[in-house]
């Protein structure tokens, strides 16, 4: 309970003290926030590891009168997740945003910015209410947006432009799905939704909500915005907007499929989406693939990644929630988003590495960094391990799961999506990986401290101990787990 | 009877502002075209809460939130606008110029 | 009459409405769109949600318009502010049409609403307007959020300045002409506006009003003491409007904390101290949220230098 309400206040208590503080003060009130959110985050994964769900009624009141939070095991590891990945980009972001070398304007702007948005996804991951999920969303929106425009360039204006008009067009839609879903039921609670009698608006709403989602995650064919802006922004923000931001919408997608509205989930809707989130994985990768940057190559990655994450709805959801494989899609599902988080926040890092020691990331005058910077190379390497969904990383765990809940449904036509989406992956991180261990070096790097060089190597890493040792955070994903009635395979 | 001119008058609304999203280049009208949806909707959750015989509060303190968001994000947009026109002369998107 | 009264002003805002999306001309189309705030504010007031008015017509129609007004401004500066004109978009509209359609179907097929009971709870939240019973202490974490929101807008803005402007004033420089009718305005205006917004705050506990309407008064009287010239706009690096804009939040985030503490969990209000406590907060809420809405008014620090 003190974990979660922590977790919930302690970011947003650090941003308000980083605008306020001084200079001096601003950047160690900062990152003793990221401490000390960090340790609430992983005090609130132990709590649930041991007592199930952690609830909690804000004021006392419950709804449909107040709003009700709940940590169960997808929040409480997304939010370790996040807290993982704030920390790298904190350490990243002392050195990459310090005054001397972003100016005065973006580090004076990135550290409220981050724990705001660190704030939001938290309040997202654990909320109950689909209206503060929507003033939720809004905050990661405004957050993510600043973000990109942060380096001041006028590529980077547009495309947080662009950005915003997607999010906003996508945020209307989740709100007049919320209104109507209020109009009905008089209660926007997901738990007591869930125990209402269908109303004739129900799907309406249901598909306004979802489209509005999909919009914010960038599914295929709403994902134009994404490489643009993710690209755009310096490395450690481009770490965030990819690693985290699209994950709070994925949530509520699950959320609202799953939890509040299962009874909606027909199976022609659940083959779209899918769909969708099979193009997507296909289309995203073929786009990686002809990319010239180092950070083009990972945005356009990351609209592929997040694609697999829908193959969890026909798999998991509908009629296959009561089947014995849906444990396991689900688990899948979400480890594809665990471990994408944690891999792509260590190519972006990896990338400021790059920019800042040869002050490019295309892939020509990166050739031969690997020699000159060998833990950045490995740990880009690693990431791309998870990626490309090869054993033990996180992305094979994540792709094994939901390969096996295919064929025990007889979806097997989804199994070709996993694995054409493995082989692109292979070939779009090829091209880096091959410019990285190339024999000559193009350019002579400038020293990185190692500190910095270990950051990315971590979060590497991590993704790749989710899949050595999958069985604990496999057994953590099923706790609060809606259908629990049904075992896993 | 009032009620469904209030509600139909917000689904009227938000169509408006849909097409103004979409077949308006100019990001001010994008902006101005945003604000109608919105406040659309929220004629549409007026009248929709004021259906019940006794007064339900937490529709309107909804609406007022969303009111207070929907300033937000416009004041974020217009800075866009200006800071987009300040660096490429025009307050269009790369790819919408010339307003069809 | 009343339904008749009713439909002529529904009419009259899609007119407005329609007007600010379709005619010529960005600068008519800003205008067009503050008195179809004006119009909305009345229609909510037909609605008997006269907070929602309040809010409507100081919000939306009042500050986004000088938002709009302002940015359009600087867009003729910088010769932005024109729009060729365009033909109807057909598929722009049969997509607005399928929508707005969705929502009339979705009005006739609703079923009967089941609001839920609050007259048992709102004799415990302190308050005696409901509406402030929710904002403040049934959905407090909402608005708690919500006025986070504001500040990271205007963090988000900052992050628009010229890094060379960074330490410049904040908004573009403005003189005022010293004896004009804006400078003896901002005289004159400021006490009766100070007045008025204290008032709906305090106000807002038992009757209309409220933290963001009393806020939204209390920056417009700001700003026109500033382009009066009374009031100098501020730098980012001064500390005291800095603090000023986390006070808010910030007492909102502890009194939230001190209930988890010390009664009923979370930001939870004790019935005996719920009335103390939500008008500290509105109290706090308020100047945070005159100040967040005045910087966001007048832009970014700016030296008044183009970048070509």
């Amino acid at each position: 309970m003190i974990a979660l309400i922590a977790g919930l206040t302690l970011p947003l208590l650090a941003a308000l003290a980083s605008i306020a503080l001084p200079l001096r003060a601003r950047v160690p009130a900062a990152l003793l926030g990221v401490a000390l959110t960090l340790i609430a985050s992983l005090w609130l994964a132990v709590e649930v590891w041991h007592n199930g769900p952690v609830a909690l009624l804000l004021g006392g009141w419950p709804p449909p009168i107040g709003i009700a939070l709940q940590a169960d095991g997808l929040g409480a590891a997304l939010g370790v997740m996040t807290a993982l990945v704030m920390v790298g980009v904190a350490l990243a972001a002392r050195v990459e945003l310090a005054p001397s070398v972003a100016g005065a304007r973006a580090s004076f702007g990135f550290w409220p910015l981050m724990l705001l948005l660190w704030g939001a996804l938290n309040a997202v991951f654990v909320s109950r209410d689909l209206f503060n999920l929507y003033v939720g969303l809004e905050l990661i929106t405004l957050t993510a947006v600043a973000l990109v425009a942060i380096s001041g360039k006028a590529q980077a204006i547009a495309a947080a432009l662009r950005y915003l008009l997607f999010a906003l067009a996508g945020s209307l839609l989740y709100l007049a799905g919320v209104v109507l879903t209020y109009a009905a039921h008089g209660t926007l609670d997901i738990t007591l939704l869930a125990t209402r009698a269908p109303a004739p608006g129900d799907a309406l709403a249901l598909g306004l909500m979802t489209a509005g989602l999909l919009a914010k995650t960038a599914l295929f064919p709403f994902h134009v915005w994404l490489p643009p802006a993710h690209s755009a922004a310096p490395a450690p923000a481009s770490a965030l907007l990819s690693a985290l931001v699209p994950k709070a919408s994925l949530l509520i997608v699950l959320r609202l499929w799953f939890e509040a509205m299962p009874d909606l989930a027909a199976p022609s809707a659940l083959l779209v989406l899918a769909s969708l989130g099979a193009i997507a994985v296909i289309w995203g990768g073929v786009l990686a693939l002809v990319q010239k940057r180092l950070k083009l190559i990972v945005a356009y990655s990351t609209v592929a990644q997040l694609g697999y994450v829908f193959l969890v709805l026909p798999l998991a959801g509908g009629d296959g929630a009561a089947q014995p494989w849906a444990a396991g899609a689900w688990t899948g599902g979400i480890f594809q988003m665990l471990s994408h988080g944690l891999a792509k926040a260590a190519m972006f890092l990896a990338a400021g590495i790059y920019l800042a020691a040869v002050g490019s990331d295309r892939l020509g005058d990166l050739r031969g960094q690997a020699r000159a910077l060998p833990m950045t190379g490995f740990a880009f390497a690693l990431a791309a391990v998870t990626l490309m969904g090869l054993p033990p990383s996180g992305g094979f765990t994540a792709k094994y799961l939901l390969m096996t809940a295919a064929f025990a449904s007889g979806q097997w036509a989804w199994a070709f999506v996993l694995v054409g989406g493995g082989l692109l992956a292979a070939a779009y991180l090829y091209r880096p990986l091959a410019a990285l261990f190339a024999r000559e070096v193009a350019r002579t790097p400038r020293p990185i401290s190692r500190l910095w060089q270990a950051v990315p190597l971590v979060l590497a890493a991590l993704s790749i101990a989710l899949g050595l040792l999958s069985a604990v955070p496999f057994d953590f994903l099923q706790i609060g787990r809606p259908d629990q009635a049904a075992e896993g395979l | 009877m009032s009620l469904s001119v209030f509600a139909l008058t917000g689904a009227a609304l938000v169509g408006l502002g849909v097409y103004g999203l979409l077949a308006r280049a100019h990001m001010l009208r994008r902006v101005i075209a945003f604000n109608l949806i919105g406040s659309g909707l929220f004629l549409f959750f007026g009248a929709a809460a004021a259906r019940s015989t006794d007064v339900d509060p937490i529709p309107q303190a909804l609406i007022i939130t969303g009111i207070v968001v929907a300033l937000s994000t416009s004041a974020l947009a217009v800075g866009l606008v200006v800071a987009l026109a300040r660096s490429t002369g025009k307050a269009y998107l790369p790819d919408d110029e010339g307003g069809a | 009459m009343s339904v008749a009264l009713d439909i002529t002003l529904c009419a009259l805002i899609l007119g407005v409405g329609w007007a600010s999306v379709t005619g010529q001309g960005v600068f008519r189309a800003v205008i067009f769109f503050i008195t179809y705030g004006l119009l909305l504010a009345i229609a909510w007031a037909r609605l008997g949600a006269y907070d929602v008015a309040l809010a409507e017509a100081a919000i939306s129609a009042g500050l986004t318009g000088v938002l709009l007004l302002a940015a359009y401004g600087r867009l003729r500066r910088l010769n932005a502010g024109a729009e060729p004109p365009i033909a109807v978009n057909l598929p722009a509209a049969v997509v607005a049409t399928g929508i707005a359609a969705g929502l009339v179907w979705a009005w006739f097929a609703l079923p009967a609403p089941t609001a839920p009971d609050l007259s048992e709870v709102l004799p415990q939240s302190g308050v005696g307007n409901p509406v402030t019973a929710v904002l403040l202490n049934f959905r407090a974490w909402d608005t708690l959020l919500e006025s986070i929101i504001l500040l990271a807008a205007l963090i988000g803005v900052w992050m628009l300045a010229r890094d060379d402007a960074w330490e410049a004033p904040l908004g573009l420089p403005y003189h005022a002409r010293p004896g004009g009718v804006l400078a003896s305005f901002g005289r004159v205006l400021p006490p009766i506006g100070l007045i008025f917004g204290v008032y709906l705050v305090w106000a807002g506990a038992d009757t209309t009003g409220g933290a963001f309407q009393g806020g939204t008064v209390l920056a417009a009287v700001c700003l026109v003491t500033m382009m009066a010239g009374i009031l100098r706009a501020p730098r980012v690096a001064q500390p005291a409007w800095r603090a000023a804009l986390v006070l808010g939040p910030g007492v909102f985030l502890l009194s939230g904390l001190a209930g988890a503490l010390f009664a009923q969990g979370f930001l939870g209000l004790p019935p005996d101290l719920a009335k103390p406590a939500i008008v500290t907060i509105e109290a706090a809420l308020t100047v945070s949220i005159a100040v967040t809405l005045v910087l966001l008014v007048i832009g970014p620090p700016d030296d008044g230098g183009h970048v070509a």
